[in-house]
Formats: structure tokens, C-alpha cells, sequence
């Protein structure tokens, strides 16, 4: 158990140590295109190889670690801030409320999230934000809806009876009782959801509705080694671990999160 | 486990080490015989042992966490992961402990029927009653049209209604899925039927009817009985026979009736003045 | 929080009449299910009061209904001769710290997430000496001093209701309601819970409304109870009266369901059942 939260944290923290120091320095710069050193293997110079214009790999990777990071965060973040409230007033308050929120999150649900994207990014234009924005919207029905299942479930308990019957208000146990107690689901919620926004992120680049060229994106260059793949898979194998890794590392780093605050399995570690 | 910060319960500090002989004669049908179970260094289940005649109603009597359940757990072969047991535990002269689990799901539902404590969970919420009930004839043997005609007599002698064999369990009280599970525990007559505290979620006069269809159900067959449960009463109106057990020991053993009118060991005396 | 409701409606004698009182209750829930028709009873300050009945008999909605934590259909419950059944969350301050439950579920009860002391101290608001109040009650339930600091799974059924009785008394309540506090309890431990409150109800003076499906503990308890069957009073009167000489049927049945000990004894349970 704690196994996972070490690697986990280990796996999330590279990735946001890499793109910390991107931000300082890179090797290379990133996107300096250069005809003479295309398609090369991996060399003193070049670590990670160049792609077909020449570019740095390696560079290319830590500079792309921010747009995966910035997506996850930001696309996680908006869903989480919205849809955990409203599951839980959903639930906590009156009935057409609920429905109101469950309905509205049903037809969220069955809008497809690309066809979103596509149109938040003809209007204003396809970029990392319009594509965060749109991952994000069509994430709050998730975490609505774990909000809502864990809030009910919560709240049929005696402890939140005995909270009312001690003189305490909604609010007090909507803050007390029902958000520690669905911290974990959200918690396991958000890790995955953030490994669906990395992937989606790399979609709609690929697609072409997300990260514009010439910044860096694990995505946009999983995309542009699809048509070398029989030439050189390098191209694709080291945006496609590097995805594969930070999937994995948030995965890992909610399972152990939420082992580690549920006191219930104190017992056991 | 964490240790146990608080030292107020005043089971702790009960004294039960001194462990009754067990055994009451020849031919039994189930020995258990130095059974122990551990957890890791910790015995939960300490040397216990015990017979059951064939045809006999024995209670096993003991507080929870005093090891009733890991015992009839570990006769069915259904111990928890983590727990290891030794000793024997043979059934007519065949050993169950370590057994296969081959071995031991022919032995399962056919020789030995077990009736849980929560009749919630132990159905399957997606399959009609009848099929349960046929289903645990066929998986020893019989065929299936035999069967379904056969669930539907027996549906009728714990006295259900007939419609309850194409119901799904959720459309059934706690006392009729009871019934239904003492249905499929007796559905191959077996020579033993365990109960596992299966009247406590129940309420008062319902368990008074399922109570009496245990006791109806093991004397038509001829099966002996097993019978765990934390209510001396119940034991009283039950069974024969009773087995007092403490901290994984059997503190004291013999008819119902000698044990809680002349109790030999402080643990029973206090479960009895506890008793209203 | 509201001063007015502290002082006595002008129409009551104060300590004299019923503390709560309850007329031609009703509630029905969504799907037409009728919890309770037209419930009447009062209980008089001081009193040790029981509600007898089964699952269905409406007595949890009662509770619910007692605590105003749910409205009626019809009908009207006072406190003290002030409504509680119409009020809104913000005017029952005055109800909330005089009147405290103890829950059934020793598991449930408890907020997993939050330290025992914590717990205890919900219901106390905003208090100087939150500290002393918690080892104080504590104390009061017999529980040692650094519980406070834990997390409830530390703890065993019968301290985990420890826990539930000293949040009940925190904030100096008049009447407790315990429903169904010891149901969930192996008897040993149902004993020294039972004795708890006793004592407790004894010390602060309490008025205790017992909720129990289980007349044998509603009668070691109470000295007044009514009896309840799918939604109705059927009986009503001194506890022991009503024990040794039950007016309805279904009283009747209760009595006789419940297995005692001295019934077994005598050989009057079922060790036989009738023939078929």
C-alpha cells in the first residue's frame, strides 16, 4: 500500500520537477528546427534523438511535461470545483435541485466531449485553454455524480442524524461529515479523471483541436511520429511512455492517497 | 491488528483457561479434534475440540470475536485468507482440515448445510429463488427437471408461498429469505446443518418461526446440528447439547440443561445472569 | 440561540405535565407507505418510558418524529407544551440541547473521519471548556481519558456506544432517547451498556425513552410501555402489567416468541416442534 503512493508520488513529482526546470532551461531549444541533423538516434547532443525536423527530442519532452501538467491541473481542477458542489447539493438539497443537476449532467454526459472541443475551438480558437476548458466541462458530470452517490450514502448514516439532532446546520455536516467522508472517492475520481484529461489532451492535438505548433505536447508529438512509425518508433515510444507514465503515477498516487487518510485502514498498513 | 487502546473491556480480563475435555463417545459423525486457528502469531481459535453424534443438536455459545464462527468457518473449509488452521476435523471419518477444495465442495451443501447470519447478502440478487434452490440440488447430482419440481416441494414445506420460486430475493422479507436459505442448507438432507447466528437480524417472532423449522428441518432429515449464536436462550429452546466458548477456548461443555442450572465455569455464569 | 423558547409555554405547568406529548400522529411516505396512524401517547418527565415493536411497527419513524428531525403527515408532537413538529431547523435550538439520541448501529453512528472527542463534542456548540466537558463525559461513560484522541474503529461495539452515550449527554439533555442502543450487542456487553444508562438516567436525573424490539430489555428497563404494530398502539400501560398480563394478541405473541431462558428451562420452548 504505501508502495503505490511512493511510486506514485515518485512518477507525478519527475514530472513536475521536468517541467519546473523546463521553465529555466532545456538542453536545446525545443523548437529550433534544423534540416541537417533530421531523424537522428540518440546521441551525446542530442540525447533522446531529433524528429523529422530536426528538433531535440529530449527538450521537446520536458517542455511538453508543462502542457500534460497544465491540462491535468487545470481540466481536473475546473471539473473537481465544480461538479463535487454541485453532487453535493444534488443531494443535500431539495429534490428539484437534484434533478435539475443529475438531468443537466446526463445530457453534459451525452454530448460528446470532442464535438465540444471542435466547437470551442472554432469560436475561439484551437489552443491548450479551449481544449482544457472543454475536457473540464465534460468532466464535472463524474465528479458530480461521485459527489452525489457519496454524499447520499453519507448521509444515511445515523452520524449525520446525530449531528441534526445536536443542533448542527446543513452546512456543518455538508463540511464536517459528508466532505471527508467522499474525500476518498474524489480523491480516486480526480486521478483518474486526470489520466483521461492527459489522453483527451492528446487527442484533440492530434486531431489537431488542441496544442497548437509549435509549443511542445506529449500528444502532438505522439501525432506527428504516426506516419514514421515503421522508420523510427523511438519517435513514438518516448512521448507514448512518457503518457503512459504519468497515467500511471496519478493513478497510483490516488489509490495511496486515499489508503493513507482513511484512518479505517490504519489497521492495516 | 493495531492494539487495543483501551483497556476497559471487561472481557479481557475473563478467565477461561481452563479448557473442558471434549467428546462424548464413539461413532460421531463430526470430531473436531486440537483445532486451532491462527493469525499469524496470534491464536484466535485455541485446541478446541468437540463431537457431534449423529442426529444431535449442540450449541456453540461464545461472545463475538470469541472464535464460534472461525470454527464452523473452518469445518466448512471457508476460512477466511490469512487465517491457517491445524489439527483435524473429519467428518464420518474423513478429514476436512486441509482437504481439497474439490474434495471439500462435494462435501458442501450435500453432507454439510450452513445458514448464515445475514440474510441479505448470502442470495443472489439476480437469480429467481427456485433456480437457487434447484441449483443446489443439481450441483450434486440431480436433474433439472427433477429439481425445479423438487425446490418448489420444499419452498412449500418451510412454508412459502408458491409464487416465492419465481421471485427475486429482493422481493422477500429477512425471515422468508432466511426460510429460503435453510431451504437450499437442507436441500441434499445432509447429515449436519451449521447455523451461524442466523436468527439475530431477525425480528422476535419471526424468529421464533424459523427457529422452529430449524429444529423441524434437522429431525425430519435425521441431520445433527450445529448451532452458533450469542443468545443462551435460543440455545436453550435449539438444542441438546451446548459448548461454552472463551477467548477461542471451550470453557465448558454438556446438556443444556446441567450447564445453566449448574454452571461449572464463571464465563457461563455470567453469560446467564446477562440473559433475561 | 433562542432565549424565548427556554422559558415554559405559558400554558404548561412546569415539571409537571408530559415532557413530550404526542397526538394522532401520522406520517406517510412517498409511495403511500404509512409509517405510522394516528400514534397518541405522552411521556411523563422523569419516567423510563419503552416503545416496543418490530421492524415495520413505525417506532424508528416515531423517534425521528419525537427528535423533530422529520415532519408528520398530521398530528402534532410538543416539548414541553411548544410545537416541534411545525418549526423550522433554526427555531429548534432550544430542542436540540434538551433532548439527545442514542443511535442503534455502533458502526454507523460514529463519523469514521472524526476524533472521538470531536464527536462528543458536536452537540456542545461553541463552549469555553470543550476539553474539561469531553473528560468529563468520558469519564461519565467509563472510558479512559485518551479515548478522545482516537478515531472510532478503535474501539469495540459496546465502547463505540460508550462513545454514543457521552455525545448524547454533552449537551446536558433532559430526555434520551436510546433506539435500539443495545440491539447490536453481544449480551455481556448489552449488560454493562444496559447498567450504564441505568445509572446514568439515575445521576442526571434523565427522562429515557427506550426504543427496543426486545420486551425482555424493555422490561429490565422501564417502568411504562406501549407496544407498537404497523403503525398503531396496540398496547399501552405499566411494563410489568403488560407483561404478566398482555390484553392483545399480538402482546401475547410478542411474550411468547421471545425466547427466555426460565421458559426453556422448564422445558416449555421448543425442543419439539409440532408435528405437520
Amino acid at each position: 500500500m504505501r508502495g503505490n503512493l511512493v511510486v506514485g508520488a515518485a512518477l507525478v513529482g519527475l514530472v513536475v520537477v521536468t517541467a519546473l526546470v523546463s521553465l529555466l532551461w532545456t538542453p536545446l531549444d525545443p523548437q529550433a528546427v534544423d534540416a541537417s541533423v533530421r531523424l537522428l538516434g540518440p546521441t551525446p547532443e542530442h540525447l533522446l534523438g531529433t524528429d523529422k525536423f530536426g528538433r531535440d527530442v529530449f527538450s521537446q519532452l520536458m517542455v511538453g511535461a508543462q502542457t500534460t501538467l497544465y491540462v491535468g491541473i487545470i481540466a481536473v481542477g475546473l471539473a473537481a470545483a465544480v461538479g463535487v458542489p454541485l453532487g453535493v447539493l444534488a443531494a443535500m438539497g431539495p429534490r428539484w435541485l437534484g434533478e435539475l443537476v443529475m438531468r443537466t449532467s446526463d445530457l453534459v454526459l451525452a454530448f460528446p466531449a470532442l464535438l465540444l472541443a471542435i466547437m470551442l475551438a472554432a469560436v475561439y480558437g484551437a489552443s491548450t485553454l479551449t481544449a482544457m476548458i472543454a475536457i473540464g466541462v465534460a468532466t464535472v458530470p463524474a465528479f458530480a455524480r461521485v459527489a452525489r452517490a457519496g454524499t447520499l450514502q453519507v448521509l444515511s448514516r445515523e452520524y449525520t442524524l446525530a449531528a441534526r439532532a445536536g443542533g448542527r446546520s446543513r452546512w456543518w455536516i455538508a463540511w464536517r461529515h459528508v466532505l471527508p467522508n467522499i474525500s476518498g472517492m474524489v480523491v480516486v475520481q480526480a486521478s483518474v479523471s486526470f489520466a483521461m484529461a492527459v489522453l483527451a489532451e492528446a487527442a484533440l492535438s492530434f486531431l489537431g483541436f488542441g496544442t497548437a505548433p509549435p509549443t511542445p505536447s506529449w500528444g502532438r508529438m505522439l501525432q506527428e511520429s504516426q506516419e514514421l512509425l515503421a522508420v523510427d518508433a523511438r519517435l513514438a515510444l518516448v512521448p507514448g511512455l512518457a503518457i503512459a507514465a504519468v497515467v500511471l503515477g496519478f493513478n497510483l498516487l490516488g489509490d495511496g492517497l486515499r489508503d493513507r487518510f482513511d484512518p479505517r485502514l490504519e489497521a492495516r498498513r | 491488528m493495531s492494539e487495543r487502546a483501551r483497556p476497559q473491556g471487561h472481557l479481557g480480563g475473563v478467565e477461561c483457561n481452563q479448557s473442558a475435555p471434549g467428546g462424548t463417545g464413539a461413532a460421531a459423525l463430526l470430531s473436531v479434534d486440537g483445532l486451532s486457528i491462527t493469525h499469524g502469531e496470534t491464536a484466535l481459535v485455541d485446541d478446541v475440540s468437540f463431537r457431534i453424534a449423529p442426529g444431535e443438536r449442540v450449541g456453540l455459545i461464545g461472545a463475538s470475536g470469541s472464535g464460534k464462527s472461525l470454527t464452523a468457518s473452518a469445518i466448512m473449509g471457508l476460512l477466511p485468507d490469512g487465517l491457517s488452521a491445524s489439527g483435524s476435523v473429519t467428518l464420518r471419518g474423513q478429514q476436512l482440515l486441509g482437504g481439497s477444495e474439490r474434495e471439500l465442495s462435494r462435501l458442501r451443501g450435500k453432507d454439510i448445510g450452513m445458514v448464515f447470519q445475514e440474510p441479505m447478502t448470502a442470495l443472489n440478487p439476480a437469480m429467481r429463488i427456485g433456480r437457487q434452490v434447484a441449483e443446489a440440488l443439481t450441483i450434486h447430482g440431480t436433474s433439472r427437471r427433477r429439481a425445479t419440481d423438487r425446490a418448489r416441494e420444499l419452498l412449500d414445506r418451510v412454508g412459502l408461498p408458491e409464487r416465492t420460486a419465481r421471485a427475486y430475493p429482493h422481493e422477500l422479507s429477512g425471515g422468508q429469505r432466511q426460510r429460503v436459505l435453510l431451504t437450499i442448507a437442507l436441500a441434499n438432507d445432509p447429515a449436519l446443518l451449521i447455523c451461524d447466528e442466523p436468527t439475530t437480524a431477525l425480528d422476535v417472532t419471526v424468529q421464533a418461526q424459523v427457529l422452529d423449522l430449524v429444529a423441524e428441518g434437522v429431525r425430519d432429515r435425521g441431520s445433527a446440528l450445529l448451532f452458533i449464536t450469542h443468545d443462551l436462550a435460543v440455545i436453550a429452546s435449539v438444542c441438546e447439547r451446548v459448548l461454552v466458548c472463551c477467548d477461542g477456548r471451550i470453557v465448558e461443555e454438556g446438556p443444556v440443561a446441567t450447564v445453566l442450572s449448574e454452571p461449572g465455569h464463571d464465563y457461563t455464569r455470567r453469560l446467564l445472569e446477562a440473559a433475561l | 440561540m433562542t432565549s424565548t423558547a427556554d422559558s415554559p409555554a405559558p400554558d404548561v405547568d412546569a415539571g409537571d405535565g408530559p415532557i413530550v406529548s404526542v397526538r394522532d400522529l401520522e406520517r406517510t411516505y412517498r409511495g403511500g407507505v404509512h409509517a405510522l396512524r394516528g400514534v397518541s401517547l405522552d411521556v411523563p418527565r422523569g419516567r423510563r418510558f419503552g416503545i416496543v415493536g418490530e421492524s415495520g411497527s413505525g417506532k424508528s419513524t416515531l423517534v425521528r418524529l419525537l427528535a423533530a428531525l422529520d415532519r408528520p403527515t398530521a398530528g402534532t408532537v410538543t416539548f414541553e407544551g411548544q410545537r416541534i413538529d411545525d418549526r423550522r431547523e433554526s427555531e429548534l435550538g432550544f430542542l436540540r440541547r434538551r433532548l439527545q439520541i442514542v443511535f442503534q448501529d455502533p458502526m454507523g453512528s460514529l463519523d469514521p473521519r472524526m476524533r472521538v472527542r470531536d464527536i462528543i463534542s458536536e452537540p456542545l456548540g461553541r463552549t469555553r471548556d470543550r476539553d474539561g466537558r469531553v473528560a468529563e463525559l468520558l469519564d461519565a461513560v467509563g472510558l479512559p481519558a485518551d479515548a478522545g484522541a482516537q478515531y472510532p474503529h478503535r474501539f469495540s461495539g459496546g465502547q463505540r456506544q460508550r462513545i454514543s452515550i457521552a455525545r448524547a449527554l454533552a449537551p446536558r439533555p433532559e430526555v434520551l432517547i436510546a433506539d435500539e442502543a443495545v440491539s447490536a450487542l453481544d449480551v455481556l456487553v448489552r449488560k454493562q451498556i444496559l447498567e450504564l444508562l441505568t445509572r446514568l438516567v439515575d445521576e442526571y436525573a434523565l427522562t429515557l425513552v427506550f426504543v427496543s424490539h426486545d420486551l425482555g430489555v424493555v422490561r429490565k428497563m422501564c417502568e411504562e410501555v406501549v407496544v407498537m404494530r404497523r403503525g398503531e398502539i396496540v398496547e399501552h400501560g405499566p411494563v410489568d402489567e403488560v407483561y404478566d398480563a398482555p390484553r392483545h394478541d399480538y402482546t401475547r405473541e410478542l411474550i411468547a416468541a421471545a425466547p427466555t431462558l426460565h421458559g426453556a428451562l422448564r422445558g416449555s420452548a421448543r425442543p419439539e416442534p409440532p408435528e405437520r
